[in-house]
């Protein structure tokens, strides 16, 4: 439990000196929507449709933009050698590791989601279903991300693989997500989807980190 | 007990075994299809509503079904993979990816060709086709991930994971006609009891279903062999095989 603390700090100290690097993604999902706002013409009510979709995946390729660099630097300067070497489950340090990503690029995106929700036309009732969505979806992607990169960490290069292998695994995370926003904006009840979601991240929080750590072993066999 | 299981394992062995049968297993396949894909395009009724456009079924339905099969085989041979580290298992997860990838690619195409007719459209975002897609974006995943190793062994490893956690999705596709409102129908033959098909159309497609199963078994054998040469191509037997004489 102390190696997963002092792992947790050790990470989100590194980050916040590297601010480029936990600033990126909220400031790509700001892009995209503001590109999607001028992309379309003003005022269109379609905006508030698309909203939804625009928003999960927007925050989910924002999120994909880090995958890379969540293994790749502790591989290439020999940290995770030692992670993996440690004593004690590799299980619960790789969760410590997710936990890190998803505070430090899950949590912006969620919090600048509601705002960005009312500036595409959303309607009020539909972003606390919104952000409660994308609070439960984005830990699902900082896992099977994690999981894609930890596969990908000891290839000389991954360029299209990431997302090529994270997208299928993070399809019923959009589905369900989106899905929820849609049926809130129509005044339906929104918590089947709701709790769909939170039945992936349970899975993916208790299963993938042991996956995830089987992948890291591999790369260094 | 477990010494059938051992000798399996062994490339040589498993070599010279897929070298006797893979012959029976592609003509009992071709005289399957023919069965099947004669006995469906020509002989069995029209469909009372569809007409002749029912006839897709007996390249559709086989396609689909083994599409699924083969993903369960290809994580099944991962997980031995992973648990024994078997070589044998890897190169059955590698060779089955790029056969269930095409067969994959074959029910999405041909069920668009039926779907324009039919439902008016090539394409509906809904859960069983969209799920299809999924399947065939984690085989061609396992495809691109394994090429990227240069170690063949950590490669068919990575892929092995890949495998284990995409396999969520195969129940996904398989009820997805029932959890949610499709616009695909539910399964006709695969019913217990009374399916809900004519016997004259249902058994050209029972043949057609087997004919592939074992078509892929074929091909999957194949592949098998090839990815055995190559990764073995360094050792004793494969020498001796490509000399041709033993002992040379």
């Amino acid at each position: 439990m102390r190696a997963v603390q002092a792992l947790l700090s050790r990470e989100l100290r590194l980050a916040l000196r590297a601010k480029t690097d936990w600033l990126m993604p909220p400031f790509f999902l700001l892009v995209v929507v503001t590109l999607f706002g001028l992309g379309g013409k003003a005022h269109d009510p379609a905006l508030s449709v698309y909203a939804p979709a625009i928003l999960w995946v927007a925050s989910l390729l924002a999120a994909l933009l880090t995958l890379e660099r969540l293994f790749r630097p502790d591989y290439e300067d020999g940290t995770l050698e030692q992670l993996c070497l440690a004593p004690g489950p590799l299980y619960a340090l790789v969760l410590a590791k997710f936990i890190a990503h998803w505070l430090l690029t899950g949590l912006p995106l969620v919090m600048l989601a509601a705002p960005l929700a009312v500036g595409l036309g959303l309607s009020g009732t539909a972003v606390p279903t919104l952000v409660a969505g994308l609070a439960l979806g984005t830990p699902c992607l900082s896992a099977l991300g994690g999981f894609v990169a930890a596969l990908t960490v000891g290839l000389p290069r991954t360029g299209l693989l990431l997302p090529v292998l994270v997208l299928p695994l993070i399809v019923p995370v959009v589905i369900f997500g989106a899905g929820a926003v849609r049926a809130a904006q129509e005044g339906l009840d929104a918590q089947a989807p709701l709790y769909f979601l939170a039945a992936i991240l349970v899975l993916s929080l208790s299963l993938v980190p042991g996956v995830a750590s089987a992948a890291l072993r591999n790369a260094f066999d | 007990m477990w010494t059938w299981f051992h000798r399996l394992a062994s490339p040589p062995f498993f070599f010279r075994l897929a070298e006797r049968w893979a012959p029976w297993l592609g003509v009992a396949a071709l005289v399957l299809l023919a069965w099947g894909w004669i006995g469906g395009l020509v002989f069995a009724p029209p469909d009372y509503q569809q007409k002749d456009a029912f006839r897709i079924i007996y390249v559709h339905v086989p396609a689909a079904a083994v599409s699924l099969s083969l993903y369960t085989l290809m994580a099944l041979a991962g997980a031995v993979a992973v648990i024994w580290r078997m070589k044998l298992a890897e190169c059955v997860l590698v060779a089955t990816a790029p056969v269930g990838a095409s067969m994959t690619v074959v029910a999405l195409v041909t069920g668009m060709l039926w779907g324009k007719p039919m439902w008016g459209t090539y394409w509906v975002w809904d859960a069983r086709l969209t799920s299809e897609l999924v399947l065939l974006f984690l085989y061609l995943g396992v495809i691109g991930l394994y090429r990227a190793f240069d170690d063949p062994r950590a490669g068919a490893r990575a892929c092995a994971l890949l495998a284990i956690v995409g396999v969520v999705n195969v129940p996904i596709v398989k009820y997805s006609v029932e959890w949610w409102n499709s616009l695909h129908q539910g399964s006709t033959i695969m019913k217990l009891g009374k399916p809900s098909i004519a016997l004259e159309m249902a058994i050209p497609l029972y043949a057609a279903v087997a004919g592939t199963l074992l078509f892929c078994g074929y091909a999957i054998l194949r592949r098998v062999q090839n990815e055995l040469l190559w990764r073995e191509r360094g050792t004793q037997w494969v020498r001796e095989l490509r000399v041709g004489e033993p002992g040379r």
